[in-house]
């Protein structure tokens, strides 16, 4: 295709991504070393007979809004807000660093600072959910691929639910099943003995609750792509490694789980992705007070009256330079395939 | 392959019956049991009494004089208007699904007939945008939205999320296009068409399987959307998965959390039924980037 015909093919779609993909990300960027304006403030002498002459500070309102309309990116800070407390708060780590005798001292008060708070959730559910969910979705798909062909189909569909239902509702349906008067909390309370055993009130249980919807939405996905792995195995090298004697077990970890190998690695990194944005959950549970994640923080300070747009782009550098780390495996594989096939 | 040799023992059979068992109870159960629970009052859904409530529906018994209610729906659908975000969600879906498809299938079209290398590096570029979470854009709309004053009404969210569905649209067709050979567009080059004319006449016939895979997709991604929808809608403009969302601040203090289970269930039939007709399409889909990669 000559690159004149290939620019008017490609225009549409490139525009749409230019405009709303990359500007908004230098958007951000760029937002993230503005802070907003200060309200100017102005001293206004008030002289009153007999009593004399008292200076107020007041509001100038004119002077702050020509000001707001004239630079509506506020002023420029550099990195400020990236140290600030609400982010980075290196005043705060090194205080911490400074006045705790030992590692759990530290940690207790850097977890303490939202931004950490958010970080430890956001990596500890996404590199806790993502091998759980391959493990569990390889188990389904063995279980499921040795069923009559009838009831695959079946379960295909009803597996398919939790993973095509909007995250949101999803969360939703299992907070109120879950709740303590719904009909799983109900049955925990009295499994436990304890009639205020809350899953909402902990934070450790709170977390493994989330992390239960992590793998409960995600394994659907590592499930149907590991089934149609197993649909094209190789049946001879089954069937020399059953006559060398093979147990089931050694048949499933010789042959088969080295078949699929490519397919893991593809769901790992996929889910690895998408476990860092992990947000939906978190407002569906309700669960802001025992967890926040990145994304979280960012929908937080972006919505309400105050839309704190400084504040929420810095996060959102931040998440971004996350979202970078995690993708240059796949960066870097997809280098290399190129390279092959060139 | 002999039957006896792979026949099961029997423990074994009854561990993989009784795993399945337990899958399908985990993936189907809350569903159901959201929908049953639905028809109920509230008391009856959680079980506040007995949990046996749920099932006799004494509660809504007492209250309506049957054992099954519609006053979830009639709370949420009339008395909140919930009608008026299931339209605003078909308008946005219909619109996004469309869009980009159209701008996504030439796109895609265009980068499996190229063999430049800059294809490559706009295939990467792709893929980054697909790994930025949507939220982390927001940021960055809010002030270019608000000072050209389009902040809050369908047709800005509409455009934003055909952006934000782009790069996956764009993956998903290139590789499809791919698979179509490219001697059919060239022998109808040869015959003097131009490239446009050869993707009209001799692509758009072929191409229908893997668009529907496609906006099967592109349409899940515009009805799940929380993220974008909350941040750019105004309150009257709400898709459902944003107002269901706002409910839970008000209906958890008014005592009306069934007008939420209602609005729930509605926003998760169309899906069930999804499901239903294009199984093979979305596991064909969710298939198509592994087995190629």
């Amino acid at each position: 295709m000559r690159h004149r015909t290939f620019f008017w093919f490609f225009l549409p779609t490139a525009l749409a991504m230019l405009l709303f993909i990359a500007f908004p990300i230098v958007s951000v960027l760029l937002q993230s070393v503005f802070a907003p304006h200060q309200a100017v403030f102005v001293e206004v002498e008030n002289c009153t007979p007999l009593v004399g002459c008292t200076t107020e500070t007041a509001v100038d309102h004119d002077a702050t809004r020509s000001l707001r309309e004239a630079q509506p990116l506020g002023r420029f800070v550099g990195l400020d807000i990236y140290f600030d407390r609400a982010h980075l708060a290196l005043t705060e780590v090194g205080e911490a660093w400074a006045g705790a005798d030992t590692w759990g001292a530290f940690w207790g008060k850097v977890f303490n600072l939202p931004l950490y708070r958010a970080l430890s959730f956001t990596l500890t559910f996404t590199f806790v959910v993502t091998p759980l969910l391959i493990v569990f979705g390889l188990m389904i798909a063995l279980a499921v691929n040795s069923l009559h062909r009838r009831l695959k189909g079946l379960m295909i569909f009803f597996s398919l639910l939790p993973m095509i239902v909007t995250p949101l509702i999803g969360s939703l349906i299992l907070f109120w099943m879950l709740d303590s008067r719904g009909v799983v909390g109900s049955a925990l309370v009295a499994l436990a003995g304890d009639p205020n055993f809350s899953l909402k009130a902990s934070t450790g249980l709170t977390w493994v609750m989330l992390m239960v919807y992590g793998v409960w939405h995600a394994a659907p996905f590592a499930f149907v792509v590991f089934y149609a792995g197993l649909q094209t195995l190789p049946k001879d090298q089954l069937e020399s490694a059953m006559i060398d004697g093979a147990t089931r077990w050694q048949q499933v970890k010789y042959v088969v789980v080295p078949h699929l190998m490519p397919l893991v690695t593809f769901v790992a990194l996929i889910q690895l992705m998408d476990n860092f944005r992990v947000f939906e959950p978190i407002v569906g549970f309700n669960a802001p007070a025992h967890a926040t994640s990145l994304s979280w923080i960012i929908f937080n300070d972006l919505g309400g009256e105050t839309r704190q747009l400084s504040a929420a782009s810095t996060t959102s550098v931040l998440t971004i330079i996350g979202v970078a780390i995690l993708l240059s495996p796949v960066l870097v594989r997809t280098w290399h395939d190129f390279k092959q096939k060139t | 392959m002999s039957v006896k040799a792979q026949r099961r023992p029997l423990g074994l059979q009854l561990a993989i019956i009784g795993f399945v068992v337990l899958w399908f109870i985990l993936a189907a159960f809350p569903f159901i049991w959201t929908v049953w629970g639905s028809f109920k009052v509230e008391l009856d859904f959680f079980s506040i009494a007995d949990w046996t409530n749920v099932l006799t529906g004494e509660r809504t018994r007492a209250a309506y004089g049957r054992p099954f209610t519609g006053a979830g729906y009639n709370g949420s659908w009339v008395q909140e208007e919930f009608w008026r975000n299931v339209l605003n969600t078909l308008i946005v879906c219909f619109f996004v699904v469309c869009t980009s498809l159209t701008i996504g299938t030439l796109g895609g079209y265009a980068l499996s007939r190229s063999s430049y290398r800059y294809t490559f590096w706009l295939l990467i570029a792709a893929l980054i945008f697909r790994a930025m979470p949507p939220i982390t854009l927001v940021a960055g709309y809010m002030l270019p939205f608000f000072e050209w004053n389009v902040w809050g009404i369908l047709p800005t969210t509409i455009i934003v999320l055909v952006a934000i569905n782009q790069p996956f649209t764009l993956w998903m067709l290139h590789s499809f296009f791919q698979k179509i050979p490219k001697e059919l567009d060239e022998s109808a080059k040869v015959d003097g068409c131009t490239q446009f004319q050869a993707f009209r006449h001799v692509i758009i016939p072929v191409m229908w399987p893997g668009v529907i895979t496609t906006g099967l997709f592109s349409f899940l991604l515009a009805y799940n959307d929380f993220a974008v929808t909350s941040m750019l809608l105004s309150e009257s403009n709400r898709t459902m998965v944003p107002e269901i969302a706002a409910y839970l601040g008000t209906t958890y203090t008014e005592g009306n959390v069934m007008f939420a289970v209602a609005a729930v269930v509605s926003a998760t039939v169309p899906l069930f039924i999804l499901v239903m007709f294009f199984q093979r399409q979305i596991v064909s889909g969710l298939t198509a980037g592994a087995v190629k990669g």
